[in-house]
């Protein structure tokens, strides 16, 4: 079938002019409402193999923003968060992050939980002089990247010390073993600092063994430490070895407890080592059992709204969050005028006062002390990081249960 | 002395479970003188249909003697079947090319077998249900063995002596020693040497499936990668007792079990892989046919 040229117009280009000229008037529509919003970026793992910490943390950071937009925002601005898959990858959390830096153009990044993604993104928001908020990164790296990198968790020494305190006061240990996860940053750091402290309190490190990620074989380590007797046995590692490990020390007819760090924070943990975790002890961030009003409206609230307990990444996440808006609306009511240009897409002609503006907003962050945050209370210290109590939990008959807190 | 006396009843027992491995590369090699680098991947495959078979006799909640067989019998049945799918599949088309074209088909059913496992079971671990509880009970002072320990050491030792009576007193089994002597004076004898050639795969895949449960029932977690590293350990074993022959691959199994737990215990976890590689380098400088290896001359 042929059709004359009229016919053409009629058939064809008139309905693409139609559309196009609806994408057009749309696109100015959103613009307009965009101009209107505070546009915050964050970067996690929503896919891949660790995805269930990228989606515990956007369920946190959801919440927040949910509660701050149903109160109006900050000064009828509302809240608009941008959220980008880093697949679980370094790589791909740069790619993330750039995008939102320079694409999007956020006044602030939430993000990663995982050290090594932070590590990746932090240099890209430090050059953009960008602030960002890693809720639960604990390597020391993370912050000490730049003047522009915060986070609202306590560090890897924080957490070895304690549990060394906690090891010799609590549960009047001379001789401790240490089963370390050679391959893991996190693993190696906190039984470096449960070493030193230990020591520096008269007890004594009787074995040092150590595994691969990835293993299921643990017997062999085990034994040479069973051989030394120690009073009890730092595993600062992941829950899928950590399970594994305590089975295979019972068996073994090792009694005494284990101790371990926030890795083990999992509902898998208790799946894979069953009793044998009972009588062990770890820390953890916050415990959603804490009497702590601030805690149980934040766990009803997050039961409401998504079903099932929030863990500890969804709560950190929920204070970064938290943490965040604070600080913007500090800017908002100490200099409007610094506010002003950083609300919605910031153009060429603002670009300097953009810059000082977002410097304003991490002195505000800097200046944190006191924060009430669900977590603990966090003061941001001179090196950006979050000083905070750590939580001991112990594990009894397949339920946690809280031990106390120990502040810094 | 008591941790050394521990350090080999722990090292005894991976040991049994490289040999199981190992029994199915050498028999295989003595048959086809094919490596087949797919035989790690079937002993995850096994650990896996276990899995989902302990789910049909009721675990995760507790499971009789007769259920905890019944999910032994099915891994290895179902495995069995796989091995002869992947030898129906890649090898037997190939059985006239080049041997390297097996074994690099060998290396891509490999990466189908672990990527498929990833599609279909997904990449995160699973946790075997625990079809038997573990006891402890003490054997001398302070060496304890567990009742896991004792079912990976008995049954491995069924498994291979019941493969010891198939091939010395069977008729299959005088089959598949005639074509792993000569395969095309065998087929001249009326021996049909495809059929052979599949019972291998059928029974070496078998005990690399029995291999899988019994690891899995003491370490429980699974994932569909969890071949690959056991799989050249047991390759080393065969080549370490003599490739092409059965008792070289138990005995080749042992050592590496126990080598390997000796060096995690009194040197350092970092050489675990290391010294499987250590010990082939080794073996091939000194002895290249294997600790119970014979010369065989290559036929060109």
């Amino acid at each position: 079938m042929f059709l004359k040229r009229g016919e053409i117009m009629k058939r064809i280009l008139f309905p693409v002019c139609l559309f196009v000229a609806i994408l057009t008037i749309c696109s100015f529509l959103s613009c307009a409402k965009k101009t209107e919003e505070i546009r915050i970026g964050e970067f996690g793992s929503l896919t891949g193999t660790t995805a269930t910490f990228g989606i515990s943390t956007k369920n946190g950071i959801d919440l927040a923003v949910e509660e701050i937009n149903a109160a109006g925002g900050v000064q009828g601005k509302l809240l608009k968060v941008i959220v980008e898959d880093d697949q679980g990858r370094p790589e791909e959390a740069a790619t993330a992050v750039r995008k939102l830096v320079e694409q999007d153009r956020v006044m602030a990044v939430l993000g990663e939980v995982a050290s090594s993604r932070s590590l990746a993104g932090a240099p890209i928001c430090q050059n953009a002089g960008v602030p960002m908020i890693t809720p639960s990164s604990t390597n020391p790296k993370v912050t000490q990247v730049g003047d522009f990198i915060f986070r609202v968790c306590f560090i890897d020494p924080f957490q070895g010390m304690v549990a060394a305190i906690f090891a010799s006061d609590s549960l009047g240990a001379k001789k401790a073993a240490i089963l370390r996860d050679i391959k893991n940053d996190y693993s190696v750091g906190l039984a470096e600092f449960f070493a030193t402290t230990l020591v520096s309190r008269g007890g004594k490190i009787v074995a040092d063994e150590s595994y691969s990620e990835g293993d299921i074989d643990f017997k062999a380590q085990l034994t040479a430490i069973r051989a030394k007797s120690p009073d009890v046995i730092f595993v600062p590692g992941y829950y899928t070895e950590v399970g594994l490990i305590a089975r295979q020390a019972r068996e073994l007819g090792i009694t005494v407890p284990l101790l371990g760090g926030d890795g083990w924070v999992s509902d898998r943990l208790i799946e894979i080592g069953g009793s044998a975790l009972n009588g062990c002890y770890f820390t953890n961030h916050y415990w959603d059992g804490d009497p702590d009003p601030a805690v149980q409206s934040f766990v009803s609230t997050y039961k409401k709204r998504l079903g099932g307990n929030p863990d500890a990444l969804a709560a950190l996440a929920y204070d970064a969050a938290k943490l965040l808006v604070a600080s913007i609306e500090k800017l908002a009511s100490e200099d409007p005028g610094a506010f002003k240009t950083l609300v919605g897409v910031p153009d060429a002609k603002t670009g300097k006062l953009r810059k000082e503006a977002l410097a304003k907003l991490r002195d505000i962050l800097a200046a944190t002390r006191d924060f009430p945050a669900v977590t603990g209370s966090i003061n941001i210290d001179e090196n950006r990081n979050a000083v905070k109590p750590a939580i001991f939990l112990t594990i009894e008959n397949g339920k946690y249960k809280y031990v106390g807190k120990v502040l810094p | 002395m008591q941790e050394f006396l521990q350090q080999l009843v722990n090292g005894i027992t991976w040991g049994s479970i490289y040999a199981l491995i190992a029994l199915g590369y050498t028999m295989v090699y003595g048959i086809l003188r094919l490596i087949n680098f797919a035989h790690g991947d079937v002993y995850m495959v096994g650990a896996f249909a276990a899995y989902f078979a302990a789910r049909l006799v009721g675990a995760p909640g507790p499971v009789s003697l007769i259920g905890a067989v019944l999910v032994l019998l099915i891994a290895m049945g179902s495995c069995a079947l796989l091995g002869v799918a992947i030898e129906r599949g890649a090898y037997k088309p190939l059985r006239k090319s080049p041997r390297l074209t097996a074994l690099i088909t060998a290396i891509g059913v490999s990466l189908l077998l672990e990527n498929l496992g990833i599609i279909v079971f997904g990449p995160d671990p699973k946790f075997f249900p625990q079809i038997v509880t573990s006891r402890q009970m003490e054997l001398v002072s302070g060496v304890v063995v567990g009742r896991h320990q004792i079912i990976v050491l008995a049954v491995s030792v069924l498994l291979m002596l019941l493969l010891q009576l198939i091939v010395l007193k069977t008729k299959i089994g005088k089959a598949m020693r005639a074509v792993s002597f000569n395969k095309q004076a065998a087929s001249l004898m009326g021996i049909s040497t495809d059929n052979v050639i599949t019972f291998t795969f059928a029974i070496g895949s078998a005990l690399a499936a029995a291999a899988g449960v019994l690891v899995a029932l003491s370490n429980p977690k699974i994932d569909p990668l969890m071949g690959i590293m056991p799989g050249i350990k047991a390759f080393v074993a065969a080549v370490l007792g003599g490739i092409g022959n059965i008792p070289g691959a138990m005995l080749g199994g042992l050592i590496m079990g126990i080598a390997e737990v000796m060096v995690v215990g009194y040197v350092s976890s970092t050489y675990r892989d290391a010294i499987a590689f250590a010990l082939l380098i080794v073996i091939l400088l000194v002895k290249p046919t294997g600790l119970l290896g014979t010369g065989m001359a290559e036929k060109v």
